[in-house]
């Protein structure tokens, strides 16, 4: 998959970081990559790093995978994380996450691949 | 105008040795019998697609196969919307008058033709490939998402969601041709093997074999006619991560536009066919359509409300849960149903009145929705 020109990377090309876009010309933040604003069409707009603070949106445990490599992992837990910058994202958390809970960003490996794990916040 | 001059049905479940073309050819011959034609008759061909046997050209494949040569042709791809979005199309088409017959087919050996960790692996690919697929989410995980929070913010509960899993299979056991046969009970639901909680094995549509399909007329082919009142699509977002916010869904717009072009409210809704690809999906299709007040559907199932005897009798075959999911012939079959309930051909699942119909379908994660009114005229 093309991701077109990128300055910064992300995780999903090996990099721990989560990376978002935001739009210079109407301010609308987009999280896929894309090469111009999706909101009002405006080219080029800024890629910025995310602090991996949020809030838990929704949660589903995957129990049944449907690869060898993703088996080995389950269960998993799917989440949608609200991100204090104001997009939302898809990631792993803990198996023990709700909805509302904030959570913390860190990374982790799963099924031979860097991807985002969001833990509760330590207050 | 356009009617449904006829309807065609295979059995859902396991049929060993039968190729997609074979499951498409069966339900299409079922269908033009209905209708009254013959092949020649046919003058367009819609149908959808096959995970098992994908092909850049089904339409043309299928028509060769089936030993036609339509005047107009293409597949169409929309996930589970697919079936009902083929039928809009069928519409404006005989509507504009570029054809006569259109004949709208799907069937897929989606059992017994790959394996169900293909199956699992092949839908789960409606995620971002970028942004979420690589995060191992399934189908059911998806829906899962939505579940989670459909039920946060209103209140529904797992024992909510499963009394749709029973109803489904309840009305399933009177159609023979059903996958499933056994009687469950919410304790049954509860208890059965978690697939992506708050979804578990009985929340979950099976993979079937089968085919579905009906032809799509200019005039009536007998004296019942089954007319197609309005209907009206909406598409919000393709992936989850994208999807708007609960209150902002697909439905609510498809069925808004498809009252107006159709002139019906929906208390002139005398059956409902509503997509169910999982148990949280009925329930937020019918609260969104307005079959039910918000966190209300699950009461209005206790209560009898879409049983085949209550006031809004509710995929009378037993739907995607029960009857089975072939992929795009699985919400075919919804049509199907509601052809012959229209028509009193129901046999002994027939319900007392079904002179509106409404149907709907959604692809995707309720990304992408086709809402239909269908009308009885003598």
């Amino acid at each position: 998959m093309s991701h077109g020109k990128r300055a910064l990377a992300d995780w999903t090309t090996g990099a721990e970081a989560i990376v978002y876009q935001s739009c210079a010309a109407c301010g609308s933040l987009q999280y896929f990559h894309r090469s111009f604003c999706r909101a009002c069409g405006a080219p080029d707009p800024i890629e910025k790093r995310a602090s991996g603070e949020g809030t838990v949106y929704a949660a589903s445990l995957v129990v049944r995978a449907a690869t060898p490599e993703t088996r080995a992992h389950v269960p998993y837990n799917i989440v949608l994380v609200d991100t204090v910058e104001g997009f939302r994202m898809m990631a792993h958390g803990d198996n023990d996450l709700a909805i509302g809970d904030r959570v913390t960003a860190r990374f982790s490996q799963f099924a031979g691949r860097l991807v985002p794990y969001f833990a509760r916040t330590k207050s | 105008m356009s009617f449904i001059t006829g309807v065609g049905l295979t059995a859902f479940g396991r049929h060993e040795g039968s190729s997609s073309l074979d499951l498409m050819s069966k339900a299409a011959e079922l269908a033009v019998a209905d209708a009254g034609l013959t092949r020649a008759e046919i003058d367009g061909v819609l149908c959808g697609y096959s995970t098992v046997a994908p092909h850049i050209m089904l339409a043309t494949v299928f028509a060769e196969h089936f030993g036609i040569r339509p005047t107009y042709a293409h597949a169409v791809q929309v996930g589970g919307a697919t079936g009902l979005a083929m039928t809009m199309l069928a519409h404006h088409l005989v509507k504009a008058r570029v054809v006569r017959h259109v004949l709208v087919v799907s069937g897929e050996n989606r059992l017994t033709g790959q394996s169900r960790d293909a199956s699992i692996l092949a839908l789960a690919q409606v995620g971002h490939p970028d942004y979420e697929v690589p995060l191992g989410p399934t189908i059911p995980a998806y829906y899962g998402l939505v579940a989670s929070r459909y039920m946060h913010e209103y209140g529904v509960t797992e024992e909510d969601l499963a009394e749709f899993a029973v109803l489904m299979r309840k009305h399933a056991l009177a159609h023979p041709g059903a996958q499933f046969h056994e009687p469950i009970t919410v304790t049954d639901v509860m208890k059965s093997k978690p697939v992506a909680p708050p979804l578990k094995l009985l929340d979950c549509c099976p993979v079937s074999d089968g085919g579905a399909a009906f032809v799509v007329s200019r005039e009536r082919t007998s004296e019942t006619g089954v007319r197609v009142l309005g209907c009206a699509q909406a598409h919000t977002h393709q992936h989850v991560t994208a999807a708007p916010a609960l209150s902002e869904l697909g439905a609510e717009i498809a069925i808004a536009r498809a009252k107006q072009a159709a002139g019906v409210a929906i208390s002139d809704v005398r059956y409902a066919a509503v997509y169910d690809s999982f148990t949280i999906t009925l329930v937020m299709l019918l609260e969104d359509l307005g079959l039910a007040a918000r966190g209300e559907a699950a009461a209005r199932v206790r209560s009898g409300y879409f049983s085949r005897g209550g006031e809004m009798p509710l995929n009378t075959h037993g739907g995607l849960l029960s009857y089975g999911h072939c992929g795009v012939g699985g919400a075919m079959a919804h049509l199907v149903e509601t052809q012959l309930q229209m028509t009193g051909r129901a046999g002994n699942r027939q319900v007392r009145d079904a002179s509106i119909a409404l149907l709907h379908g959604d692809g995707g994660v309720l990304s992408s929705h086709v809402s239909m009114f269908l009308e009885l005229t003598r």
